[in-house]
Parts: structure tokens; C-alpha cells; sequence
């Protein structure tokens, strides 16, 4: 797996960018990794971040968008337009996640 | 930093893609395969249109969307559940009840999978921007109107009309 450096850190990454060491992401990271996409992170943006990686200490994968809809308690409509285009993947990569891998 | 590996969420080739899926059964098995394929494909930020026509109509009848069934009448493929040698026979399908059994035993399978029922899953369909459109012709014969269906169909239209609107789209006939 290679590693790339984002934030002046060196942090292991997949194939495609995605983070492969969940460990190695903090807040002061996701604000550059939204940045590598376009996004500039609101609190409308944090709410479903942290629920993404609340989520994950507990069940060790990432949350479906209909699980951050349903368990998370934040419209999949809202998701869409904070994350344009590709929700899930845009928000599990800013949450320092890999992208989920459920079908719904 | 030239070496940041970032993912390309927003590349030329994904841009633009549109999606038609035509849903014409109304059995419970034949409805999830386009609901499914278009969730997938609006996650992929992909324009998505579902014309729902002829049994396709019960996915979005209000009476009858939240009751879709399953029966193994006609489909050889069925075998016990965690036996795949062994078939169910055909002639048990027919009999009085095995529709609800069957039924139920695929629901439960399903949202053993956290996967939601026909209802919630046209909300979660709706919510992520599906187009949802109802067929003219089915429901003149069904002499329903557009009350008479799920909130989210934007029309009813003729085959026309969608063949029109799904201009350059992948086609998905199920």
C-alpha cells in the first residue's frame, strides 16, 4: 500500500486515496482531505463525519448512506447536497475511512 | 506535494452518465434488482430515471407497495434455504399459504441485510434525487391517477415521453 503526505504527514492511503490507517486521521487532517476534493468543511459537514467515525469503532466498517440517514438521523437529501455527486465516498474519505462496502 | 494521491470523485467520465431502468414485474424478488441498481447509481452521483410499468405499477401503488409478494411457482432455481442441491418441489408452491410463507421468509432475509421494504426504499430513492415515473398506458388500464401513487413519481407519461427524457441513457429493461 503506499503512503502519500497530506498536511506535511505521512499517511497510508490505498490504491485510489483512501485512508487505509483510520488511526491516522484527525480533524486538522480532514480539513486538508476535504480540501483535496473541494469541499470546505462546515458543521453541517462535521455532523455526518463524526457519525461516520463514531459508527466505525463500533461496527469496523463504514456506514451505508442510508445508515447515516436512518441511524445517524441526517436526511440523505442533505447528504447529497453537502457531499455533491458521490456522498458515501466523498464522506468516508474525508472521515479518514475506506469507502462502504453494503450495497443499500 | 506532487506525490498526494487523492481520489478523482469528480472525473470527466462519470460526469454526465444517465441511467433509465424500466420496472415492469411487481413481485417482491423483481422489484429490489432496479430499486438496488438505482441507489447504487445516484451514489455514483449518476442521473437516474425508473419507469414504472405494467406490474411494475404495485412498486409504486400505495395500496400495494408495502405488500409485494414471492412465490417460487415457475422458477426452478428455488432450492431450500442453505441447500442448494436440493429443490423445492414445484407442486407445494401452488398450495394455499405458500405465497405468505414464502414471502415472509424472503422479507425477513432482506432486512436480515438492513436492506429497508419498497416503502422506505422509494424514500431513500427519492431523497437521492431519483427520477420516478409512471406509465400512461398502465394506468389507464389500472384506472389509477397520480394520487392513487407513491409521493415521489413526478408523472404519469407515455412511453413517449420517457424515451425522450432518457435521451443517451444506459437502459435497464427488468
Amino acid at each position: 500500500m503506499p503512503t502519500t503526505t497530506i498536511a506535511g504527514r505521512q499517511i497510508d492511503v490505498d490504491a485510489e486515496g483512501f485512508l487505509t490507517k483510520p488511526e491516522q486521521w484527525d480533524e486538522e487532517l480532514a480539513q486538508t482531505l476535504a480540501a483535496n476534493i473541494g469541499i470546505t468543511l462546515t458543521d453541517a459537514h462535521w455532523a455526518p463525519i463524526h457519525f461516520l467515525r463514531k459508527d466505525f469503532e463500533t461496527q469496523k466498517e463504514t456506514a451505508t448512506l442510508r445508515r447515516v440517514s436512518t441511524v445517524g438521523g441526517i436526511p440523505v437529501k442533505d447528504l447529497f447536497a453537502l457531499f455533491p455527486g458521490k456522498p458515501a465516498k466523498k464522506m468516508s474519505y474525508i472521515a479518514g475511512l475506506q469507502k462502504p462496502k453494503g450495497c443499500v | 506535494m506532487t506525490d498526494m494521491i487523492v481520489p478523482s470523485f469528480d472525473d470527466e467520465t462519470s460526469t454526465g452518465r444517465k441511467l433509465a431502468i424500466i420496472c415492469s414485474k411487481g413481485n417482491l424478488d423483481m422489484a429490489y434488482p432496479g430499486l438496488i441498481l438505482a441507489n447504487a447509481a445516484l451514489g455514483e452521483g449518476i442521473e437516474v430515471h425508473l419507469f414504472f410499468t405494467f406490474w411494475g405499477f404495485d412498486i409504486i401503488n400505495k395500496e400495494t407497495m408495502g405488500n409485494l409478494k414471492f412465490s417460487y411457482l415457475g422458477n426452478t432455481a428455488m432450492h431450500m434455504p442453505g441447500h442448494f442441491g436440493m429443490s423445492m418441489p414445484q407442486g407445494m408452491a401452488g398450495l394455499p399459504g405458500m405465497t405468505a410463507v414464502t414471502t415472509k421468509m424472503m422479507k425477513k432475509q432482506i432486512a436480515d441485510l438492513e436492506v429497508p421494504e419498497v416503502p422506505e426504499f422509494l424514500d431513500l430513492l427519492h431523497g437521492s434525487g431519483a427520477k420516478m415515473w409512471a406509465c400512461r398506458m398502465s394506468a389507464d388500464m389500472m384506472h389509477l391517477e397520480k394520487e392513487h401513487l407513491y409521493e415521489g413519481v413526478e408523472d404519469i407519461i407515455s412511453a413517449t415521453d420517457f424515451i425522450e427524457l432518457t435521451d443517451g441513457a444506459q437502459l435497464l429493461f427488468i
